[in-house]
């Protein structure tokens, strides 16, 4: 073994372990600084493999540094850091202890050099992220968290399978980027894709993640979709694939987040929205692309987490989270309200947040590689993208009618979490130069053009105006909408229920028909060879003797003739 | 009755709501007019006319919103569907 770094990873998971350990304010001392240790930790890893370790033959390298796995690990840290602010004070020791795990094996995953060390760490985010469902305490989550569990078992299968494969053909464990040609990278690209709520399974996250606590839900809402993206940088940038995929999760997440009542399945659908823009950005695979992509997913965990928490405040003031039941908001939460419309404004990409100037880099990409249909998809997924939650998600919390609710506004550790989130979505949108640096490939990008800000303010103006003319159709019902998931939560169930159902009928015609004709059969055996049977009952030794002696005897004398 | 509407929040008010729609027209239509003082590029010929970010943006809106309740028909179930 080698080392040059401290590994940021092995900070929050020995941060995660003090924290069940220690109660009161050292454990509130350990859940705020470890996350800024880990940031530090993140930018003392120099470029390359700065850490070897010998396995089974293998040279794994758990830290690998490049501009792109840094980027990440900050992201990370510091979203560990603010959902740690926004959670301490409220969450249990187990689910901050779960979270803190989960975020370890979140940077864990970033900075891996090698498949099974990103494989390890992939596996214990699935672990820990259940726990954290698990934590949401009621039936419900108990049983997302065990679909949440199989589907991530599964995805897990179906990447070791491909990385076995990959690890076979090439000899190599390294981490470096292909294309899925073969049995054995196809594997790894649906492993991954699993991860990233890709369809048909994308039903995953929609499923658990409004299950979680209003704290934990923050936490799950960054990280395992966010190393899926990075994950799909590093392993398949330019898979043409990919696209494809991507602009279907952008119009599935648009469409199913229209339907839905839940505020905060709202926001988990638009999740699968947001991955989408990145992994169609990665599908197109230039170096403007991946900017754009990794810009993206970081802005993204910022103003995501951000909805998650002003949404989180309003669940655990009122214990509600349908938009049916809530409304009117505003009157007692304006600093909820107006950090959650912070956030809508950042996720829409509104001119002066974050969200326009990341995801107009991926639109540029797509432009600079003349993808006119791409581009104008892109461009109606932004209106789409205002009207399911930028407008949407605001509306219906804190507007819309008054639900007669009069919550307080948010505790202040929570308001501040917000706050500080809400800072960084603006300043990334006013001063994006110092950002752009940090991105892996040079930037030669203006994002404010006067031309292009009339452009996104048109689009998105006019789609605020479809939604206000529109809201009559819009009108929320008590209702879900069936997704692929249906598939397995009824599908197989009936399946499954079939299969007994015909085994038990099955089992007792046989007994009916065959059993008395094994019966017969029973009983000549049993009488043979049964307790008392002639073949297996106990002789007395002189019986024995008597014959032994009789059978060497006729030996003897057959000898002589 | 006009006295418990006065208790409202001045932002439900319907005379504010009114003023509000009378400002969000004036903006949209001064986004549409500023085109011809600002030149929007057209990448692809057709994105570079005049207004046509925001009728594209509209009308991608209602498709969204049609299709969406389209699929709402089928989709659509009680929130009691998977209870056990």
């Amino acid at each position: 073994m080698m080392t040059e770094a401290l590994p940021p990873a092995l900070i929050l998971l020995t941060a995660a372990i003090l924290i069940g350990l220690t109660r009161g304010h050292v454990r509130s001392a350990i859940v705020l600084l470890s996350p800024l240790v880990t940031l530090w930790a993140t930018w003392q890893i120099p470029d390359g493999i700065s850490m070897t370790v010998d396995f089974v033959g293998y040279q794994l390298e758990p830290i690998e540094g490049s501009a792109l796995r840094r980027l990440f690990a900050t992201i990370f840290s510091l979203m560990t850091f603010v959902g740690g602010l926004y959670a301490f004070r409220h969450a249990s020791a187990l689910e901050l202890a779960a979270s803190y795990a989960y975020a370890a094996g979140a940077i864990g995953v970033a900075f891996a050099g090698d498949l099974i060390t990103l494989f390890v760490f992939w596996e214990a985010m699935a672990i820990f992220s259940t726990a954290v469902v698990w934590c949401g305490n009621t039936p419900m989550a108990g049983r997302a968290g065990k679909r949440y569990a199989v589907m991530h078992v599964i995805g897990g299968v179906i990447l070791m399978a491909g990385i076995t494969g990959v690890t076979v053909q090439t000899g190599s464990i390294e981490i470096q980027a292909m294309r899925a040609v073969d049995f054995p990278s196809w594997m790894v690209l649906i492993g991954l894709l699993i991860n990233a709520a890709a369809p048909p399974v994308s039903a995953w996250l929609s499923d658990a993640y409004p299950e979680a606590t209003s704290t934990g839900a923050v936490f799950l809402s960054a990280f395992t979709t966010k190393t899926a993206v990075l994950a799909l940088i590093l392993l398949f940038p330019g898979e043409p694939v990919l696209i494809g995929v991507g602009i279907y999760m952008i119009f599935y997440g648009i469409i199913y987040a229209l339907l839905e009542n839940d505020a905060r399945r709202i926001l988990a659908f638009s999740i699968v929205n947001q991955v989408g823009f990145m992994v169609c950005a990665i599908g197109i695979g230039t170096q403007l692309a991946l900017n754009g992509a990794a810009a993206h997913a970081f802005a993204h965990i910022i103003y995501k987490g951000l909805l998650f928490m002003s949404a989180g405040v309003v669940l655990y003031r009122t214990g509600k989270r349908k938009c049916t039941d809530l409304g009117g908001l505003f009157r007692t939460m304006p600093l909820t309200c107006v950090c959650g419309i912070v956030g809508a404004l950042s996720i829409s990409s509104f001119p002066l947040t974050s969200g326009f100037t990341t995801k107009s880099l991926i639109s540029e990409a797509a432009l600079a590689e003349g993808l006119a249909v791409i581009y104008f998809l892109l461009a109606a997924a932004s209106a789409g993208v205002f009207l399911h939650a930028g407008i949407k998600f605001p509306w219906f919390v804190f507007f819309q009618k008054d639900s007669g609710l009069r919550p307080k506004d948010a505790p202040w550790n929570m308001g501040a979490a917000m706050v500080l989130f809400a800072l960084i979505c603006i300043g990334l949108g006013v001063f994006p130069e110092p950002f752009y640096a940090l991105l892996p490939y040079p930037v030669e990008y203006e994002a404010y053009s006067p031309g292009k800000v009339l452009f996104y303010l048109q689009l998105l103006l006019f789609s605020g105006l479809a939604f206000f003319l529109l809201l009559p159709a819009m009108k929320r019902t008590l209702t879900i909408t069936l997704d692929t998931d249906w598939l397995w939560r009824i599908c197989m169930k009936l399946l499954a229920n079939t299969l007994l159902v015909t085994m038990i009928a099955t089992n007792e015609a046989f007994s009916r028909s065959t059993w008395p004709r094994f019966d017969a059969m029973r009983t000549w055996t049993r009488r043979h060879w049964g307790d008392q049977g002639v073949f297996a009952r106990s002789w007395p030794i002189g019986t024995t003797a008597i014959w032994i002696s009789v059978l060497l005897s006729g030996y003897v004398l057959l000898y002589y003739i | 009755m006009t006295v418990e509407r006065e208790k409202d929040h001045w932002l439900v008010r319907p005379r504010t709501i009114r003023r509000l729609w009378i400002v969000f027209s004036a903006v949209l239509a001064l986004v549409v007019i500023l085109q011809f003082v600002i030149k929007v590029k057209g990448y692809f010929g057709i994105d570079g006319w005049s207004g046509f970010a925001a009728l594209f943006g509209f009308l991608c809106c209602v498709a969204m919103v049609l299709m969406a309740k389209g699929l709402g028909l089928l989709l659509k179930r009680k929130e009691t569907f998977y209870d056990d």
